[in-house]
Formats: C-alpha cells, structure tokens, sequence
C-alpha cells in the first residue's frame, strides 16, 4: 500500500522540480522515476499489453466473432447500461452523501462515515451472499429482484458506492466558508452559491469518483452472479461470457471481450476528464489555493 | 531549503524500493512453496465438493502403515480452474477433478500419462447421480423430468457455459428423453421448455445451491452428493433421485512426476475403506457391494437406491470428446445455441 501512494506521489515530482532545477534530474528522483514506471509497468501496463495481444492474436476476426453472438453482444450492452446508470445515479447520491458527512451534524455520523467503505472490505461473493438475503425471494423487507436486470443494478450499485464519496468528501472538508458567506451576503440563494460556489470545486472529484465507479461496475463478477441468475440476453454480464469463454478454452475470445471493456471504460473516464477541466475552468479550486498558500 | 525539499523524495524512494523488495521477496517465498513435494508430501488439486469430503478420507489414510507421517497440501476450486491453475504451475501430485475433459487438458500438456484410464476403476474416483432439489414437503410435486417443464415451474441449474460441472444436468436431461424413446428433436424441444423455465442459472454448483437456499425457483438441478452434502450440512431441502438420470463419473489422475506418497493415497482412495468414506459423503461407491448407513441421505439406511435408467456419458453419449463437441461447442453446440436463443421473445 505505501509504495502505490508512494509510486504515486513521484510520478507527479520530477515535473515540479524540472521546473525549478531546468531540467536536471537528482539521482534520488531518478531512481524513484524508474521504481514507480518499472511498479506501474509490472502491475499495469504489461498485463494490459498481454490482454490486448491475446485479443488481436486472431486479428479482427477475433472481435468480429464475439461481437457478432448476439448472446454476448447483449451482455456487454447490459454490463456497458448498467455501469452507465449506476454512475450516473453515483454521481447524485455519492455528492449528497459525502455533503451530509462533511456539512452536517447528527448522531451516528462518524458511524455511517466508517460503514460507507464496507463495500470496499467485503469479498464481493460475501457482498453477493448478504444482497441475496435482502433482495432476493426471502427478502425481509420485501424487495425481490432476485434474477432480474434490478439485480444487476442493485450489485454494482452497492460496490461502487464509496468511490464518490471518498473523493468528494475531502475537497468538500477543504473548501472554505468565505467565498459561500460573501456569495451569501451579495444576495445568492442556497441553490445558486451551490450550483456557482460549490459545485464548481466538486466537479474534478465527482468525475474522479465516477470515472472509477464506472470502471469497477464494467468489470464486476463476485457481488452480483448470485442475485443476477446468468441469465442468457437478460442477466448475463460480460464478465461471466468472459468466464463462459475460458471455459470453453477459447482464451482469444475472453480477451476480445475484456478488451472491447477496457476500450469502453478508457473512453469514459477521458469523456469524464474532459468534462472535469471544462466545468471546473472558471470555479473556486481549493487544491490550488492551498498549495499557493504553502508557498 | 533544497535538502529540506529533496528529503521526502529520497524516504519515498527508498518507501517504494523496499516495498517492492518485500513484494519480490514473497513471490519468491510464494512460488519456491508451491513447487516442493517431497516424498512423503501429497499434493491435491480437486473440485470444489472435495474440500469436505477428502477430510475423513486423509485422516484416515494417516492411520494406516503406509499413510503414517505423509503431508498434505491440497487446493480446491472449480473443475476448470484447477485444470488451468496445474497447467499454469500449481504443482500437484493427484488431480480429482469433475469431468474428464479436464484432465484431457492435462494430457493434452504432457502433464498426465495418456494411459490414465488404463486401470480397473477406467480412471474413476467418485460417482453420483443427477438429482433435483425440492422445497420441503415438494409442494409443486416435482417427482419426473416431465414435471420440470410444466408451466411455472421455476429451475436453478449451474451454467453449462462456466460451470464444466453443469453440464452433467444438462446431458442428463436430453438423454432421458432420448431414453424414454423420444427422437433428437423431441430432445430439443424438451430442452428449449426447460431452458424457459429456467430462472437463475448461477456460476457454480455450489453457487448454485446457494441460490436455491436463498429462496430461488422450485427445484435445483444437482448432484445427489451435493444434496446429501448440504443436508448432512443443515440445509432444509428434499431431494428426489429421477427414474432416468445419469451417472456422474468423478476422474482422478496422478500426474507424471507423482510421489509415491500420492500413489499409495490414491490406494487408499480406491480401496474399501477409502470409498466407504466417499459414500458417507453422499458418493455412490464404486463396488456397490460397499454398504453405509448415509446421514442427509433419503433413506440413511438405504442411501442410495438403483434408479430406472441409468445413462451414462460411454454408453450413451460416446463419450466426453463426442458430447463436448455435439453439444457445447462455442458456436455451433446444440445446448449453447438452445441457450443463446433462450430469453429471446
């Protein structure tokens, strides 16, 4: 864990201090360079690259195959809906959530602040386990959607929920008061200094937390295969036709598949990184005020 | 001002250096671990149902002379995946596996002799019966495989596409129409009717059965063990052992670099005692002289009654390698594309 924030702390180094020593790299800074792209390559990039070789071993046919069986075309077209919905309804709830944490005082807050990443800590089969018991035919609070496209939506949406509320959280912890109260005292209503004030400042950790909530929801298995049922042109999720696939032993198919996921999920999270510079532009960015203070 | 800025890069530099040190290290530790095997160490890579019942079985084999001071180290999962994790490296000494098309991916990689069968059991460890699981009492009177296709009645059945272990059910369902006189298109046709009353089909047989006691559908196709296994475990289900229904042949293969240590489990494993162990289990032993009293069982002091018809995958589907290709080819099986079209108005 320390050498991932570390890794990710030296990737963004060398470019400040190029900016102060003109270009000259120290021997410390160059090691820790080569540590964290030599760390990043082994987890990320080579598999990647394996994936994606494995894909193409067969050409374009390979894709053309899978994208052609109307079985897992309906499956990616489920998985790609769902992740989509479960954003959007991310983006919403993770904001509302991560404002009561930050702005709010009420019993049980420091509670609900520690119990929001159980998601994250749960093995996703125990998540699977545990959205059965509630939401399936033996629901005790009477909501079944056991083996229906709800219960797909219901998985993902139960994993992915930390992911905006941990980012928005501690912008929102950082943003000051002031320009709120002046915003306030020139006559803005609640609504307007949230939609001209705050939101603006939030935007970049809303899309940050929504860019990986999406890219969870595509790839999700565990939390969801027992509520969802499998069911073929219904249920079925693109990561089980990946499992399908392999175990039929047609690897370069899997590998079409989780590559068409990745290209998907690469496409949404630079879609989400444009919006995030656009809208963020003109607003309060408190990182920033903050470095210019500490320096 | 310069030394205070460069300071943290370097703690962080050497953060990192050292955190992929201990990373390399226990790889290293992870890898030289799984690649010993010494000679009085067994090394099991078995399908998931096997996890509880080798149990009795090992400790039972170390009360014996031949099993007294042998080690084991065992790794269960999905049929498949052990195939794949031991052509991947995972050392194992015996692989119990659920079908035999995956210890064929063993022979096909030279890790298991192609003569595997060659011997009195033809390779085979443990047996079962396909089997439906039904609520208590049986209020939908689900007694046939003509039941099973009446209107609202709602099937759970393991996935034939991710499960290997499914396909069992699958096949057990198309031969008892064909058993019962019924030509391949009636075959289809009862297929499609059941694959429409299908209302989860989860990943794994013990997925599965989990679905089942969670609350999903009238009946669960299984495995008379797997039903015997999770009653003997608590669960609240009836189980009814069709007039037609297929055997289920377990393979066990000791791969080519085995330790006699394995050789001698594998013994244990064939002889009486280790499959009077198996049947208490809920597996069909393979000499049915073998007699056992099986709690969770219908009849514990009967457990395991002769069905009707009795298929099996030699007689009457020629074999895994036909059946396989016939029916679960990727593209042009007859159960992938019944599947395919399933959901489909």
């Amino acid at each position: 864990m320390s050498t991932v924030t570390a890794s990710s702390v030296t990737l963004g180094a060398p470019r400040k201090r190029r900016a102060r020593a003109h270009g000259h790299l120290g021997s410390g800074s160059t090691l820790a360079l080569g540590v964290a792209v030599g760390w990043f390559s082994l987890l990320v990039l080579i598999p990647l690259a394996a994936v994606l070789v494995s894909a193409g071993s067969h050409g374009w046919s390979g894709f053309t195959d899978v994208v052609t069986s109307s079985q897992t075309a309906a499956a990616i077209r489920l998985t790609v809906a769902q992740a989509a919905a479960v954003t959007v309804l991310n983006v919403f709830m993770g904001t509302a959530l991560a404002w009561v944490l930050v702005r709010d005082r009420f019993w049980g807050r420091r509670l609900l602040d520690l119990v929001i990443d159980v998601p994250f800590a749960l093995p996703t089969i125990v998540a699977g386990l545990v959205l059965l018991a509630l939401y399936g035919q033996k629901s005790p609070i009477g909501i079944n959607v056991a083996n229906t496209r709800y219960a797909v939506f219901m998985a993902l949406a139960f994993v992915t929920l930390p992911f905006v509320v941990r980012t928005v959280q501690p912008v929102l912890e950082t943003l000051e008061h002031d320009a709120e109260e002046a915003a306030a005292s020139l006559g803005a209503g609640r609504w307007t200094t949230f939609r001209r004030i705050v939101l603006p400042s939030l935007v970049p950790a809303i899309t940050a937390g929504a860019a990986l909530a999406f890219a969870r929801a595509i790839g999700e298995y565990g939390s969801l295969v027992l509520l969802s049922g499998n069911l073929p042109n219904r249920t079925e999720v693109a990561s089980v036709r990946i499992l399908s696939y392999i175990e039929s032993g047609d690897q370069t198919a899997a590998a079409a598949v989780a590559a068409i996921l990745l290209v998907i999920s690469l496409v949404v999270i630079v879609a989400l990184d444009i919006v995030s510079r656009r809208s963020s532009a003109g607003g309060i960015r408190p990182r920033r005020q903050r470095r210019g203070r500490h320096a | 001002m310069t030394t205070h800025q460069r300071r943290p890069w370097r703690t962080i530099t050497a953060l990192s250096a050292a955190g992929l040190a201990a990373t390399a290290l226990t790889a290293c530790a992870g890898a030289s671990a799984s690649s010993s095997g010494g000679k009085d160490s067994v090394s099991i890579a078995g399908f998931s149902v096997m996890q509880t019942a080798n149990k009795q079985v090992i400790s039972d084999f170390q009360k014996t002379s031949a099993g007294k001071g042998v080690t084991f180290k065992q790794s269960y999962g999905a049929s498949g995946d052990q195939a794949r994790a031991v052509i991947g490296g995972l050392h194992a000494d015996e692989v119990h596996l659920s079908l035999e098309p995956d210890v064929t991916k063993l022979v096909d990689e030279k890790l298991v002799s192609s003569s595997w069968k060659d011997n009195a059991n033809k390779g085979i460890l443990t047996q079962s019966v396909v089997a439906f699981a039904v609520r208590k009492g049986n209020p939908k009177h689900i007694e046939s495989w003509a039941d099973l296709i009446k209107p609202g009645v709602k099937i759970v059945t393991p996935n034939p596409g991710s499960s290997g272990s499914a396909k069992w059910n699958i096949l057990a369902a198309w031969g008892q129409e064909i058993a019962n006189g019924g030509t391949e298109a009636d075959a289809q046709a009862y297929m499609k009717k059941l694959v429409n009353n299908v209302v989860a089909l989860p990943g794994s047989g013990h997925d599965a059965t989990t679905a089942f006691e969670g609350g999903t559908g009238d009946v669960l196709l299984t495995y008379e063990n797997e039903a015997i296994e999770a009653r003997q475990a608590g669960a609240d289900f009836d189980y009814i052992v069709p007039a037609q229904t297929l055997l289920i042949q377990n393979p066990v293969a000791l791969t080519e670099d085995a330790s006699s240590a394995a050789k001698a489990f594998l013994k244990f494993q064939l002889s009486t005692a280790g499959q009077t162990d198996y049947a208490k289990q809920g597996f069909r032993p393979l000499d049915p002289s073998i007699k056992v009293d099986v709690d969770g069982a219908n009849d514990p002091s009967d457990p395991f009654p002769q069905p009707k018809t009795l298929l099996t995958i030699d007689k009457d589907f020629g074999g895994w390698d036909a059946a396989n290709t016939k029916y679960f080819d990727e593209d042009n099986g007859i159960i992938t594309k019944i599947l395919a079209s399933a959901g489909k108005s």
